[in-house]
């Protein structure tokens, strides 16, 4: 069942549930924030309408820096802002930035400790036609790997909105991971939301579940969806939503593998490198049990639909449930 | 800023004793870039002993001026400029490159926090001083002070460079004042043979930069560019500074060998004998 303290959608499984792009989310929260403080400035390069930075852009127009298609001028220019007292969002595809940025990134922001957030849209296969250039498929890897920069990556567009409210109070520079298509309306305005913590949003109606389920971003209506048909099948699950990918909640991580001793992850990503590594990395120290990882597998992208191409790289509902069965039959 | 005949004499002297500090930094790091510091030692005392609105006691001033090194390899003059003006103690600077200094390869704000950035990959600098000029100006605060950045010729061959030129001078951001040390060389060779720069002056003029190029061992000469910058209303400024890479020390004067490289311990005696030697 879907855990009632989180206070979820309650029409999340039906068929007609409200669908929203993630970006969206990040565009009312990034207005939101302009609104509550003074101090926030957007920058874009070149794609304010495609990452929603618009709304904040036509209402705050002098504390919104165009920079032309230039994201490595997009993240420094941030850097010097920040060190000048602003909290800058510079925002473009995550396939340019951080995909084309990284070191200015990593040089000028983590290193330099300024505090920028960096929202990379269009993360994942599911940004459809454009094909694999625009696919960000390693930008989790990227950002996650590097220090004093938080990674977060949320479900829905209100997580999103709320991921973008506390990046503002967040001490840190951060990445922000959204995705283009529409996507369902996983979470409500009351279900909580914390840098650093994860969240169990579904879980047997009694006893222990049998497999765990780590899901980040734009998957995780699939995976309770996944979730829900298993149970019908008896395999109890519980389903995580691990939007924090750094902080990671360590603790939350291993009392779901105590209580499963077997895990599946799932994200719109690279295997390699990705969330499910970073879970493989807290288990594997603490408490290794088997785990499955549903992701793109060492693939790039390529032209077609967010649907065709999540069931062509696996990681559609059949495969995360596939994955649950085999995980299962892996415990020792 | 008026300069006065003495003033000009102490700045020389003062720029000498930096040059000293950095071929003595040099030889005990054992590693390090030599030509630019001593090229760059002019420019660097004229900024921290003439123009910069600074206070070594409250390095966190709000209201300071920003100055933005880009070119991070050239840090023994910073951190010899900002020892001589306070700001760390002159002993200190033999710790250079050592495991624990505050005195980085290339400087790391978290060592050493009296800095305004992290540098040392090439061609970052301007955009962040771009960054600062425009947080001045959406406070309004874009006449109270200037933002200058320091960076080399080599950087120039970087991208990052020419976008937050772009931006610059779509902005026109007229609290901006660029330093460009034009030395002609980097590290493989002579700038020219490299990645041809010239014609530098045009190209920095039609990205709608205000340029004045001067030389940048000529005290007098840089505190009229640097006055005619700050009247510029309505632009960015580049300087093209021209100097003389390893200037001071006749073996190390304009060889790109000694980009990148520092003296041994007899040829930093050397040096030191011919910086001595000087007389004002």
């Amino acid at each position: 069942m879907l855990n009632p303290k989180l206070k979820l959608n309650p029409k999340l499984f039906n068929s007609d549930v409200e669908q929203v792009p993630i970006r969206k989310g990040f565009g009312e929260g990034f207005l939101k924030a302009g609104e509550i403080n003074e101090n926030v400035v957007g920058l874009c390069a070149d794609l304010t309408e495609s990452t929603f930075m618009n709304l904040f852009a036509d209402k705050f127009p002098k504390r919104f820096v165009q920079v032309g298609v230039a994201e490595q001028n997009l993240v420094t220019v941030a850097s010097g802002m920040a060190a000048m007292g602003k909290i800058p969002f510079c925002s473009s595809y995550a396939m340019f930035s951080p995909g084309r940025n990284w070191e200015q990134i990593r040089t000028t922001i983590s290193y330099n400790d300024r505090k920028v957030i960096i929202v990379g849209s269009h993360g994942g296969v599911s940004v459809g036609a454009d094909g694999g250039t625009h696919q960000a498929l390693e930008d989790i890897a990227l950002m996650r790997v590097i220090p004093n920069m938080d990674v977060i990556s949320p479900c829905d567009a209100i997580e999103a909105k709320k991921a973008t409210l506390r990046l503002v109070e967040n001490t840190k520079p951060a990445y922000l991971r959204l995705v283009r298509e529409k996507t369902p309306i996983i979470t409500t305005e009351e279900t909580p939301f914390e840098i650093g913590k994860a969240e169990i949003y579904w879980m047997p109606d009694v006893g222990l579940a049998q497999v765990g389920i780590i899901i980040t971003g734009s998957l995780m209506h699939r995976s309770l969806l996944s979730a829900k048909e298993l149970e019908d099948e008896g395999i109890k699950t519980k389903v995580m939503n691990l939007s924090s990918i750094k902080p990671i909640d360590v603790n939350a991580i291993i009392a779901l593998a105590k209580e499963c001793k077997a895990i599946v992850t799932v994200e719109e990503h690279q295997i390699a490198g990705g969330m499910g590594s970073a879970v493989a990395e807290v288990l594997a120290q603490n408490f290794p049990v088997p785990i499955e990882f549903i992701g793109v597998q060492d693939k790039f992208g390529q032209s077609g639909t967010p649907d065709e191409l999540i069931e062509h790289y696996g990681m559609g509902k059949n495969s995360i449930k596939e994955a649950v069965r085999k995980a299962l039959g892996r415990k020792i | 800023m008026f300069l006065s005949e003495e003033k000009v004499i102490e700045l020389k002297k003062k720029a000498n004793d930096i040059r000293i500090s950095i071929i003595e930094m040099l030889v005990e790091a054992k590693s390090g870039h030599t030509a630019g510091p001593l090229g760059m030692a002019d420019i660097f005392t004229f900024f921290y002993f003439h123009i910069l609105k600074h206070d070594p006691k409250n390095p966190a001033w709000d209201e300071r001026d920003r100055l933005v090194l880009s070119n991070g390899h050239i840090c023994p003059v910073l951190y010899a400029t900002m020892a001589h003006a306070g700001y760390l103690p002159i002993e200190e600077l033999k710790t250079l490159r050592k495991f624990g200094t505050r005195l980085q390869g290339h400087p790391h704000r978290e060592y050493l926090p009296y800095i305004e950035n992290s540098s040392g990959p090439l061609g970052s600098g301007l955009s962040q001083a771009v960054g600062m000029a425009l947080s001045d100006r959406i406070d309004g605060k874009d006449k109270d002070r200037f933002i200058y950045c320091f960076m080399s010729d080599g950087e120039l061959d970087e991208g990052n460079t020419w976008e937050a030129i772009m931006l610059a001078g779509k902005n026109k951001l007229r609290n901006l004042i660029a330093i460009v040390d034009r030395n002609n060389i980097q590290i493989e060779g002579y700038t020219e043979d490299v990645m041809p720069l010239e014609p530098l002056h045009s190209k920095l003029k039609a990205f709608n930069f205000h340029v004045i190029e001067v030389s940048g061992h000529d005290f007098r000469s840089l505190n009229e560019v640097v006055e005619e910058a700050q009247e510029v209303s309505d632009k960015p400024t580049i300087i093209i500074a021209h100097t003389i890479p390893g200037k001071g020390v006749k073996e190390f004067e304009k060889d790109y060998k000694w980009h990148g490289k520092a003296p041994s311990k007899e040829e930093g005696e050397n040096a030191l004998k011919e910086l001595r030697l000087i007389r004002f």
